[in-house]
């Protein structure tokens, strides 16, 4: 797989200048009495890598659904390139955002899930193709031209005409990533897209993953297991626990060198 | 049987048959609009459809094609009894069709929708590209249930005069005095339609599935 030829033709986004992207404001989200995070802060910069690791039900995942808008936060806002992506400013007062407000700004925004989740009634090229003709109003030959583009990428070219189905996990992942980035998001979430996965379809998606990280400048925030893939890939490393970011810093520093006992504690039990 | 009375009888069944299909559209139309109204956001929305849901499943299809064919009238309106009859049973069967929606919306996984919110597609196109092609397949057994309660259903409006099978079967009778003869060819003729009712939707129901992907037309994969 040659991802530096494959990628001229897909380059993610261009409009890459440092400078911050994501912005959680205080945000706090309750299940019923759980509250599973907890007046959270957070930025993160525009073409950067970020990992959130942390042990289970410490809110990682929750943050990926609360930007791409499968969760709503109950207090505090998120903003996505210095627009609110819940909330709307009427009249010098945040209210509640309408669904088109939530739409235009979800859609600089692409997530892969942990079960892959295609369309199980659309062939392999209808799965990529199809939110952009109907949501970016790309026409049929140009979806299809960026789906064959992607699909080099990420190694199954001849798998075009099938249906997910006949597909292995792995290759059904990889399809997954091609349809959210043929959206060309801003943001790439990925929610620990290796976890379903047998162990030795692990390392082609994390192939492509690592391909897409060195050589686009889409930023991308990670919930992962992966350890070493977190370590390759990461600008950034936060680790979370109780609703909380607990230490962030580069990857060298989280996993050799942690301030806090609770990470280091965490990181012998999954290294 | 004389032949003048195998005309009468299917002529019956040709109306039998009408019926059915008219009664058909009505339910499949009403079980589509209030399957989806019950699974709408808006509360209001939801108690309406189950208002419906509650009270045409409660209330006999019979009393309600007598009341449209016989009390109407009082408020100004004559249906023919025809329309009569596939008002109620459309109605009727509307009702519980469209819990048979309901619950195939429901069985999509919530993992489907969510992957679509993620792509940005908009509710309606959600529902129309995602969630119902998965759901129709799954609808095709019960329906296809339905659709043949439906069709010995059509026999009550025989008691509005209708001249389907039933009713023509009555006459018959009353001119032969051969109950067991008559009666028995048309206990064959509502089987020989219901069957072909079962064919046809089970061709439907393998169409929607290879459309999903879940099975492959009989004679080969699809590749």
């Amino acid at each position: 797989m040659s991802a530096d030829s494959s990628l001229s033709k897909v380059t993610v986004n261009p409009a890459v200048d440092g400078s911050e992207l994501i912005r959680f404001d205080k945000v706090t989200k309750r299940f019923g009495a759980n509250t599973v995070l907890d007046a959270l802060d957070f930025t993160v910069s525009s073409g950067k890598h970020v990992t959130l690791i942390g042990p289970s039900g410490s809110g990682k995942t929750t943050i990926l659904r609360l930007l791409m808008t499968l969760a709503r936060p109950d207090e505090g806002t998120i903003r996505v390139g210095g627009e609110y992506l819940t909330h709307e400013e009427r009249g010098g007062r945040l209210v509640p955002a309408g669904e088109k407000h939530v739409r235009e700004v979800r859609k600089n925004i692409g997530m892969v899930f942990q079960q892959f989740n295609l369309f199980p009634n659309m062939k392999v090229m209808r799965n990529i193709t199809e939110a952009p003709v109907h949501v970016l109003g790309l026409s049929a030959d140009e979806a299809e031209e960026r789906a064959r583009g992607l699909l080099e990428l990420v190694g199954l070219t001849e798998h075009a005409d099938k249906f997910p189905t006949q597909l292995s996990g792995g290759q059904q992942q990889r399809v997954a990533i091609a349809r959210a980035l043929a959206m060309r998001p801003q943001v790439l979430l990925l929610d620990e897209v290796t976890s379903a996965l047998d162990p030795e379809l692990v390392a082609g998606v994390l192939d492509v993953l690592r391909d897409i990280a060195r050589t686009t400048d889409i930023t991308m925030l990670c919930v992962t297991h992966e350890m070493n893939f977190a370590r390759d890939i990461s600008d950034d490393v936060l680790m979370f626990d109780a609703g909380r970011v607990i230490e962030s810093g580069p990857p060298e520093k989280i996993f050799n060198d942690p301030d806090q006992e609770r990470t280091r504690q965490f990181l012998s039990a999954v290294l | 049987m004389t032949g003048p009375l195998w005309v009468l009888l299917l002529k019956g069944a040709w109306i039998t048959v009408q019926l059915m299909l008219y009664s058909a559209a009505l339910a499949a139309a009403v079980a589509f609009g209030i399957g989806l109204a019950r699974t709408s956001r808006l509360w209001i929305v939801r108690f309406l459809s189950g208002v419906y849901v509650e009270f045409f499943r409660g209330t006999s299809a019979l009393v309600l094609m007598f009341w449209l064919f016989f009390a109407l009238p009082l408020l100004g309106w004559q249906l023919a009894g025809l329309w009569a009859g596939t008002l109620a049973l459309g109605l009727s069967y509307g009702a519980y069709g469209s819990e048979v929606v309901r619950g195939a919306l429901q069985s999509v996984p919530a993992a489907q929708r969510e992957a679509a919110v993620a792509l940005s597609f908009s509710p309606w196109q959600r529902l129309r590209k995602v969630i119902l092609p998965q759901a129709v397949p799954e609808m095709m057994p019960p329906f296809n249930n339905l659709l043949i309660e439906l069709l010995k259903g059509t026999a009550l409006a025989s008691l509005l005069s209708i001249g389907e099978l039933t009713f023509e079967a009555k006459l018959a009778r009353l001119s032969t005095g051969e109950s067991a003869q008559v009666y028995g060819i048309i206990l064959v003729m509502y089987f020989v339609i219901a069957f072909v009712v079962t064919r046809v939707m089970r061709l439907l129901e393998r169409r929607a599935k290879a459309s999903v992907g879940q099975a492959s037309l009989a004679g080969g994969g699809h590749r």
